[in-house]
């Protein structure tokens, strides 16, 4: 899954380095690397990081979020 | 008045928006968010679709990433038709139609041009080529470097101490590289930041180890008879071996392909109003043709209505999308590009963030922290008001002093700092060297015409 850190807005509050620790890392203080192409098993964890952001600066690729809403649901389904 | 056309833009329209990187990439979102259901069109130099390029001198070559995989996430759909792997190489604006390299020609009814910039070359040629000599700008660049870095070189040189130089001294460092460092200059950063900044950076390249040489220049590289580059030598009469050499000389604007087309375009970019319409040749704004990112120069309210161009991640995005609305707007609903510029840089573990333009700056004043620390904040003053602001591992303070440049406070700031070491008492010279001294290149180009500048010269084009 592809993402991208808006640096600017980034304020290294270390949020998305506690909740997906394998995509996020510091540098330093406050500076913030991160794997712009995750695991899609790192998929859950980069949306906690994505809501618990207090700047919004990660951007996960639409497409890809899409791509697992439907196959979540459609694994949902049988139980529905 | 509104007669339909621009109705019959959006729904069965043209766009054509030539490059494919960031700013290219978040236009055509914004054009389909706005509602544009007609044909786009991408056109791209680099076979690869749209990457990021701030990995490539940080997490890629730390070895955290890989080049090939920092393709841009999509906000959305795009539905675009992609011309990849091949330059534009003409415009003409008269029939309204993009020439390709290849001889293709794609026509529109609206053109974005995103073309960016690309690395500045070594000027020799010859020496430019020899093996293990690089620039860092695609991801192609990113891709061998840092292949040639993982077979453990035992030097590597770099040349110029700009934000991407001393990124890549850095993560030399970082990998336990012995790394040497040539700078025209009298420090790294200075272009951007100033003097005394640039002797912060220039403490920093020593505690970690690079050997960093200021005020010379590079004037020869050496190949062996395998082709493969074995030393450097320097003004100063010196040499140094070395396997591997970053050129880290700035950028260029990749303006070329639209000579003779009757756009205002040259070295400096192309200039657009402020609303990211381009310029003609005789200075008349144009409506069906639009200029974002890198290559883009328009001028700023806050900045004396100079022509501003910013090589920075956030000019690009935003530029980008207000040319976009712009596009697909009457006139009344058009809405003027006034991002205030904004960069981040990674370095020595020290995370370095700038808002506003430095490098109008007289004078600094360090108003939180100690540069004995690094970690600081300095505010830049221009004629008696504040003017940009940098942070070494200080940047939640930057978002205070960015509505500070907004608002065009006063400088020296009249609040008494909250700190009292004693960096923060008073204004010293921000000592930016003459701007007419070529260093490597400045993230921000100032290239309107102001009346204190008598450097410009008026050259008429041979068209």
């Amino acid at each position: 899954m592809r993402l991208v850190v808006d640096l600017n807005r980034c304020q290294g509050y270390a949020q998305c380095a506690f909740l997906a620790p394998d995509v996020f890392a510091m540098h330093g203080d406050e500076g913030l690397l991160y794997d712009p192409e995750a695991e899609s098993a790192q998929r859950e964890r980069v949306a906690q990081a994505v809501a618990a952001c207090p700047v919004q600066a990660i951007l996960v690729d639409e497409m890809d979020m899409a791509a697992a809403g439907r196959t979540a649901a459609s694994a949902e389904a049988p139980h529905a | 008045m509104p007669d339909g056309s621009l109705d019959r833009l959006k729904r069965e329209g043209r766009i054509v928006v030539v490059g494919a990187s960031l700013a290219g990439l978040r236009a055509a979102e914004t054009l389909r968010d706005k509602g544009f259901e007609g044909t786009l069109t991408m056109i791209g130099d680099e076979p690869y679709e749209p990457y990021d390029r701030p990995p490539l001198s940080k997490q890629v070559l730390l070895g955290k990433a890989t080049a090939d995989h920092t393709a841009l996430p999509r906000r959305r759909e795009i539905d675009a038709e992609w011309r990849l792997g091949v330059p534009a190489s003409g415009l003409d604006m008269a029939t309204r139609r993009v020439k390709l390299a290849d001889g293709d020609e794609v026509p529109y009814d609206r053109l974005m041009i995103a073309t960016g910039v690309r690395a500045r070359p070594w000027p020799n040629e010859a020496e430019g080529e020899l093996d293990g000599v690089f620039v860092l700008r695609t991801r192609d660049d990113g891709v061998g470097l840092a292949r040639h870095l993982d077979a453990g070189p035992r030097r590597v040189l770099v040349i110029g101490a700009g934000f991407t130089g001393s990124e890549i001294a850095s993560a030399c460092r970082e990998r336990g590289l012995e790394v040497t460092v040539a700078e025209r200059g009298d420090a790294p950063l200075v272009g951007a930041l100033g003097g005394v900044i640039g002797a912060v950076a220039a403490e920093m390249h020593r505690e970690n180890g690079v050997d960093l040489r200021t005020g010379v220049m590079v004037t020869r590289l050496e190949g062996d008879t395998t082709g493969r580059v074995r030393a450097a030598h320097f003004s100063d009469g010196t040499t140094l071996e070395c396997d591997v050499v970053v050129v880290s000389l700035g950028a260029q604007r990749n303006t070329e392909w639209l000579a003779g087309s009757g756009l205002g375009a040259g070295p400096r970019g192309i200039a657009c109003d402020a609303g990211c319409r381009a310029f003609d040749v005789r200075g008349i704004v144009t409506d069906d043709v639009f200029v974002a990112g890198d290559v883009a120069r328009s001028p700023h309210p806050l900045f004396g209505y100079q022509f501003l161009s910013l090589e920075h991640w956030g000019n690009a995005v935003a530029q980008a999308e207000t040319a976009a609305h712009n596009m697909l707007s009457e006139s009344s609903d058009r809405r003027p590009h006034i991002w205030v510029p904004a960069f981040w840089s990674s370095q020595f573990g020290v995370n370095i963030k700038s808002v506003g333009v430095p490098s109008m700056g007289t004078e600094i004043m360090i108003t939180q922290g100690s540069r004995a620390e690094r970690r600081f904040t300095g505010v830049y003053g221009y004629q008696g008001r504040v003017i940009g602001a940098v942070t070494f591992d200080n940047c939640r303070w930057l978002q205070f002093y960015e509505q500070q440049i907004e608002a065009t406070a006063p400088f020296p700031p009249p609040f008494p700092t909250v700190d009292r070491r004693s960096d923060g008492q008073r204004p010293i010279p921000a000592d930016f060297p003459d701007p007419s001294v070529p260093t490597h290149g400045p993230t921000i180009t100032l290239s309107g015409y102001s009346p204190a500048d008598r450097r410009m010269t008026f050259t008429p084009a041979g068209h």
